[in-house]
């Protein structure tokens, strides 16, 4: 171990190639474009590494049958694309009312519903963070390119194992029809974290009483004598329903809380010549490389343009984005949907002007698009 | 602050600080919950099973509820989604023995689809459908089981649906084992449950129980003891025969017995020698 | 051959007065009772368990985990609550 090697992989190929990496040892999922190569790639590759891939009825069989395999003790994902993601609402509830680790691949294409399977689009941002009902907490990061998602995926196992959250891996069509060289590191040149183990022996042991230091209760596997109880209703640490205030209240605050507290695990972004800028872009995503070469090119003719690219989308780095808008006369989010993001923008940059350029497009926008698009504000 | 004893032969397969338990008096599905553990306890007297193997899962509704009494490895899932989750578990560890213990709505209701492809896939694990012909936790609607012609709150005219049969659903989509019983002869469906258990691919039995409260009102009887007397005399039991002679109707009657046992290789197995087989 | 005897325990504080156990018990041990548990149910109580065959009828068919029958060298009707202050 320890070497790495390399590929020409597009995001899909990547994406499993870290989930291998992670230690992924389930996989179920349900043929949708664009995520079935993700799937067919692991189907093949998979069980070499002891692994199980199966193909299941529907996405809510899917994500059901990772979060029990979860509970089982393997680490387990699933990708998917927007109609199969809406499918799985409810039940990525579950995964976060349980605390249970797993990984999902959502690539995205043009929404609504069925929209144009073979076309790109951002239309998930808000989705994301929200797909279920109630309120809990989620991690969502979105690569921009195949080394990206190659990597984002086994942070994305680790964030999922170490906080017990579902983790969503929130790709494009684009990505993943663009092959590129990605360095496929290994332990130790890569951290792999695993799940806590309890602590106390079975009988004292509750599964959802949370370590006081990072809010993350240990988990004990089935079939190690724990006799745990996975329980969807509202629980206590034991995992039994109580309907009644206070144990609500402490339930839902930590499930937000417990990333909040593990911020420093999760947040990330990345930011393109954003210390003197001007004018200020913010995308994620396939689209982020088409304003990177708007940024470029206006640096070239003196211009003073930058990017700030969120890696993990929720909980969003904040802190970087506020920075570098520090000197920005005006910040323009450029994304493939009506508005979305921008919200999330103008939420933490008050105090400049906050432009929304949306490209409702079928095909990745070129620099000169995204220029014309924003020329009003440029 | 009060203390719990342990006091029933079964208390050890059960959390006896959540009991009594919510399911109204008369309920049949602690009955059959009952008759689960003893299989359970005997198998495990005979050196025959290891219960901390057990993974008892249950959707959502009035018999889902069991999970949470029960002294396994378990799960209270969304509604419908036992059995993918059972898969999951299955398919993660092979060592373990999935057993889904859910309501007729719950599994050929919403979890309708499900329940046939894990069925056709043979998916090793024993599924335990406790059939109250309602949907009884929300107050008493039309089930894909409730029998023709009968009042529910939603279908206050008559039921005008066809109910399933889920014997012959079962047996069609390619299970195992089928059989059907009824909480008013637990010990033929503890026997029936202790042999399930040591098979393998799709299991699947049918327990039919009574929903005093609600179903036994709907239909005019005023007492758990009369709802049970008349299910008594609903039930045939019919040794060798087919699902298809089986009969699944109120007047005419229900049959009871065990209609399938089939030795077919369950998913686990299938996956293993395909897999070997392309030397993955 | 001696005639078997058996210990009939009716658990108090599940019971929930349903009678199924009363209805199935075909040497009448079993009788509603006068008291009520704390969630307001007539407890079932053992009071002829000499007449006990021990067919396990009303543990069988008990969805409440609240009545059990045992072997022993002498009859014995015995009603216990698994709440203790």
């Amino acid at each position: 171990m320890g070497e790495a090697s390399l590929g020409f992989l597009n995001a899909n190929q990547a994406a499993a190639e870290g989930a291998i990496t992670a230690g992924l040892k389930f996989f179920a999922g349900y043929p949708i474009t664009p995520a079935s190569d993700l799937f067919e790639y692991l189907a093949k590759k998979l069980p070499k590494y002891g692994g199980v891939v199966v193909q299941s009825e529907d996405e809510i069989a899917a994500i059901n049958a990772i979060i029990g395999a979860s509970w089982a003790g393997a680490k387990a994902m699933t990708a998917t694309s927007g109609p199969g993601f809406s499918l799985m609402a409810e039940s990525i509830g579950f995964a976060a009312m349980t605390e249970t680790p797993i990984v999902i691949i959502q690539n995205m294409r043009a929404g609504p519903s069925t929209g144009v399977a073979t076309a790109t689009g951002q239309g998930e941002v808000m989705q994301s963070r929200w797909v279920s009902h109630g309120h809990y907490g989620i991690v969502v990061l979105t690569p921009f390119s195949s080394q990206e998602a190659y990597d984002l995926t086994i942070k994305a196992f680790n964030i999922a194992e170490r906080l017990r959250v579902p983790v969503v891996v929130l790709m494009d069509y684009v990505l993943v029809h663009t092959r590129e060289r990605v360095v496929l590191k290994k332990p130790p040149e890569v951290e792999v974290l695993e799940r806590k183990k309890p602590t106390k022996p079975p009988g004292e042991y509750r599964p959802y009483e949370p370590d006081p230091e990072d809010l993350v209760p240990p988990m004990a596997n089935y079939g190690e004598g724990y006799a745990v109880l996975v329980e969807s209703m509202a629980h206590d640490e034991r995992g039994y329903y109580a309907p009644v205030d206070d144990v609500y209240e402490r339930l839902v605050k930590r499930l937000v809380d417990k990333i909040e507290v593990n911020r420093h695990m999760v947040v990330e972004s990345a930011t393109y010549h954003t210390d003197d800028a001007e004018v200020l872009f913010v995308a994620f995503g396939s689209v982020a490389r088409s304003v990177m070469s708007v940024v470029k090119e206006a640096r070239m003719e003196g211009k003073k343009y930058g990017l700030f690219r969120p890696i993990s989308l929720w909980p969003m780095d904040e802190k970087g984005l506020r920075k570098a808008a520090e000197n920005a006369e005006q910040v323009i989010v450029v994304e493939m949907n009506y508005g979305q993001l921008v919200r999330e923008v103008e939420r933490i940059v008050r105090d400049k002007p906050v432009h929304l350029v949306p490209l409702l497009k079928l095909d990745l926008p070129t620099p000169e698009e995204i220029v014309e698009a924003a020329r009003r504000w440029l | 602050m009060a203390v719990i004893r342990n006091i029933h032969p079964l208390d050890r397969f059960l959390r006896p600080e959540r009991l009594p338990h919510m399911w109204c008096p008369g309920c049949g599905i602690g009955i059959a919950l009952s008759a689960f553990l003893r299989a359970v306890n005997e198998l495990e007297e005979e050196g025959r099973i290891d219960s901390r193997k057990i993974v008892f899962v249950t959707g959502i509704g009035c018999t889902a509820r069991a999970s949470g009494y029960v002294r396994f490895d378990a799960a209270h899932t969304p509604h419908g989604r036992a059995i993918p989750y059972a898969m999951g578990v299955k398919l993660a560890n092979p060592d373990l023995i999935p057993v889904v213990f859910s309501g007729d709505g719950d599994i050929v209701g919403i979890g309708g689809n499900h329940f046939i492809h894990a069925a056709r896939r043979n998916m090793d694990m024993l599924v335990i459908m406790v059939n109250n012909m309602i949907y009884a936790l929300t107050g008493g609607q039309v089930a894909p089981t409730t029998p023709e012609k009968i009042y529910t709150t939603t279908t206050p005219w008559g039921n005008p649906e066809r109910p399933f049969n889920a014997v012959t659903l079962a047996w069609i989509a390619g299970a195992n084992y089928v059989a059907r019983w009824s909480v008013t002869h637990p010990e033929l469906l503890k026997n029936s449950i202790k042999k399930a258990l040591l098979m393998e691919g799709f299991r699947f039995i049918e327990v039919l129980s009574i929903c005093p409260e609600v179903y036994g009102r709907h239909i005019g009887f005023r007492s758990p003891v009369e709802l049970y007397t008349h299910l008594r005399k609903v039930v045939k039991i019919r040794g060798k025969i087919r699902p298809l002679e089986t009969e699944y109707d109120w007047e005419r009657g229900i049959t009871l017995g065990e209609f399938v046992v089939r030795d077919e290789p369950g998913f686990v197995r299938r996956l293993m020698e395909v897999v070997k087989g392309g030397k993955a | 051959m001696p005639a078997r005897r058996f210990i009939v325990t009716v658990v108090a504080d599940r019971c929930k007065e349903c009678g199924i156990c009363i209805a199935l018990c075909p040497k009448n041990v079993l009788e509603k009772g006068n008291k009520l548990n704390w969630k307001g149910f007539h407890y079932t109580v053992p009071a002829r368990p000499e007449q006990c065959i021990g067919c396990r009828l009303c543990e069988y068919n008990c969805p409440d985990f609240a009545i059990f029958v045992v072997e022993a060298e002498a009859a014995k009707g015995e009603t216990v609550w698994a709440r203790q202050a």
